[in-house]
């Protein structure tokens, strides 16, 4: 049973959010009013069903073997010594079916619509990853999927779209706004708002109305709860730092969750820096945002001085979201989780390094988690130990390198 | 008296319903829409809506989600807003003027300056979509001082008990959303929205209006016959972007539209 539903006691970090869904001044339901209903319901569901030993079980089977868990700790022992610092260890979500943290999300909200009667599946993707992951589980128990998809990044990803199709389901292009992500997850409400009644709406990452944040997050504790786990066993102890990418942060907040109450252990959440933070060309709330209103949330939002979303930039589809799930934006203010950055030519760097050097090609989102290692592992006794999650795999961005070396793959 | 209230104790007292169009500002421009809002007092307009452009509109359809981006590439922002209604004040100053839009921009003005700047330029009202009773405790505060109603929605989706929660912080009027769905969607179902409306009415004194999927003069006297409002937005929304290019034309086509929806409500 994942811990946010067990525990009652308000002193810890981790009996957040409050019953109505804030954490802290964020989060929340902003939405239209046709969907209070359906998202009551919802709620009502997701606290029942993560306390019925049924369907924990149902749960966790699938996650052994349909999803290959649980993922390795490894020891990136050349990398390391490479770096000259830290032990670092990688938790290898990258080798999840469907190669990133995302199906553990997509296979507990199937089964939650399976058990509300719910026979449609809608989703939003940028990069795609998430879009396969829900195709997947869709194909797996027998249901129709939809995922909206920006135009743009419909042309940046045909390989995930290719795949998405061959899995049954149709990817509907969205054409308005910046035709990219934030777009995606609009025209995905307004497919939910319309069809309310017999579709089931699975958020990929941990933002939007509540229950989403909290649920996505409960999906994925399962990463930090395994790595806690093994460090213990491998080392003896809890790592001094753990580490992870940030877009809307739900690879970060599934390694993170376990661990906030254990005040020894640093958290650092990456986020998207783009071309630089001074050049406004990044996608980093976090660092270089503020507060706002955004896909049913209150959270830290990329936005003009008029409340108006900026488009954002990274070469990581995967980071490339104006907002960060609430919890983050929580974290961030009562200063338990240090929020940094990565730019789009350091995670490239730590792209290369990881995959010359310890054989692993990681995806470009984790790479952001990865370059921040490298800065920070060097600073660090030999005998630290550092968990960077390696939120997913890198063949879906071999494209976007190669083009970038002006090689055409 | 606000001039919701008065606005609405008027068309009971004549017996007739309340037509209520939308536009977005900015929307061919500021001037232009000033003009239209003129116009429309003049058609039989009894309320403005005017929808404050946004970025990512949720609940629109793609007729005024496009609106919006035109406003926005003209850089139509909150205070040019302001500005408008300011403008049209001084030739009206008894039609009310609701702003319609999303909870963000509010959010970035901080909602006691955005109420403060709101009430010196003469609006009356506010429907704002994603800032349902549960979330909007900060903004009533805010704008309670300054007499500016928050209208809230009741859907097909509004369970029993949630209608009675909205009709207790509800002033104004109430807006009833016909369907489930975007704005501009097709499919209106008379009977269940008379069905709803009626389980409203047996809750509150406020006057209901309803929105959503209202297209032509036989709609709004289908769903006339069974609200005191009715509020028309894409179809009216869509006449605009036709005529961008020739404003002149474009006023002549909004003032016969809705002078036919005026003719319909009125022969009920």
């Amino acid at each position: 049973m994942p811990e946010a539903i067990k525990n009652t006691n308000t002193e810890s970090l981790k009996s957040m959010p409050d019953e109505r869904g804030h954490f802290g001044p964020y989060g929340g339901r902003f939405v239209s009013e046709t969907l209070m209903g359906p998202l009551e319901e919802l709620e009502e569901a997701y606290k029942k069903y993560l306390n019925d030993p049924e369907f924990m079980a149902e749960y966790e089977y699938e996650l052994k073997h349909y999803v290959g868990r649980p993922s390795p700790l490894y020891h990136a022992k050349r990398w390391s010594e490479e770096l000259g610092g830290a032990q670092i260890y990688l938790k290898r979500e990258d080798l999840n079916h469907t190669g990133a943290h995302k199906v553990n999300n997509t296979v507990g909200q199937a089964l939650l619509a399976k058990r509300m009667g719910k026979r449609r599946i809608i989703a939003e993707t940028g990069a795609g990853q998430h879009g396969v992951a829900t195709a997947t589980v869709a194909a797996r128990y027998g249901m129709e999927c939809i995922v909206y998809m920006g135009a743009e990044d419909i042309k940046r990803q045909a390989i995930n779209v290719y795949r998405m199709k061959l899995l049954g389901a149709t990817v509907i292009p969205v054409e308005a706004g910046s035709k990219t992500l934030k777009d995606a997850l609009n025209e995905a409400m307004r497919d939910w708002v319309t069809n309310v009644d017999d579709t089931f709406y699975i958020i990929g990452t941990v933002a939007g109305p509540h229950p989403y944040p909290a649920m996505v997050r409960d999906f994925n504790a399962i990463v930090g709860r395994e790595a806690r786990e093994q460090c213990q066993e491998q080392t003896g102890r809890l790592p001094d730092s753990i580490i992870a990418c940030i877009g809307g942060g739900s690879n970060a907040i599934g390694l993170f969750h376990t661990f906030l109450d254990d005040k020894e252990v640093a958290i650092y959440g990456v986020e998207a820096a783009g071309d630089g933070i001074e050049t406004g060309r990044h996608a980093a709330p976090l660092n270089a945002g503020q507060v706002g209103v955004l896909h049913g949330n209150r959270t830290y939002l990329v936005e003009d001085s008029y409340g108006q979303i900026i488009e954002t930039h990274s070469i990581s589809a995967g980071l490339d979201y104006p907002g960060v799930g609430p919890e983050h934006a929580w974290l961030k203010d009562i200063g338990r989780v240090k929020y940094v950055s990565a730019t789009d030519d350091e995670a490239l760097k730590a792209f290369h390094d990881l995959t010359l050097i310890e054989g692993i090609i990681p995806a470009l989102e984790s790479s952001h988690a990865l370059a921040y290692t490298s800065k920070l592992a060097p600073e660090m006794d030999k005998d630290a130990i550092i968990i960077t999650n390696l939120s997913g795999r890198g063949d879906k961005d071999i494209h976007t390198v190669a083009s970038l070396e002006g090689i055409t793959v | 008296m606000s001039r919701i209230e008065a606005c609405f104790n008027a068309i009971k007292e004549q017996n007739k319903k309340a037509l209520i169009p939308f536009i977005t500002a900015g929307d061919p421009s500021t001037d232009i829409s000033l003009d239209l809002m003129h116009e429309l007092a003049a058609a039989g307009a009894d309320i403005i809506e005017l929808g404050i452009p946004f970025s990512d509109p949720m609940a629109d359809g793609p007729v005024i989600q496009r609106a919006s981006e035109r406003a926005l590439l003209k850089g139509t922002n909150s205070d040019d807003v302001f500005d408008i209604v300011k403008e049209f004040r001084k030739r009206n100053d008894t039609t009310p003027i609701v702003l319609m839009g999303y909870l963000n921009p509010i959010e970035v003005m901080g909602y006691t300056k955005f109420a403060e700047k709101a009430a010196n330029a003469g609006v009356d009202g506010l429907i704002i979509v994603d800032s349902p009773p549960e979330e909007s405790e900060e903004l009533l505060t805010a704008l309670k001082p300054y007499g500016i109603d928050q209208i809230f929605l009741i859907s097909p989706t509004t369970r029993d008990e949630r209608i009675d929660k909205i009709c207790e912080v509800a002033s104004g009027f109430l807006y009833y959303v016909s369907l489930k769905g975007v704005t501009g969607s097709k499919q209106l179902d008379v009977d269940a929205v008379s069905k709803k409306v009626n389980q409203i009415r047996s809750k509150t004194s406020l006057a209901i209006g309803v929105g959503f999927g209202i297209k032509d003069a036989h709609t709004a006297e289908a769903v006339g016959r069974v609200s005191d409002a009715v509020v028309v937005g894409s179809a009216l929304v869509e006449r605009i972007a036709e005529h961008a290019e020739d404003s002149e034309k474009m006023k002549k086509e909004i003032s016969s539209f809705i002078g036919s929806l005026r003719n319909a409500l009125d022969s009920l």
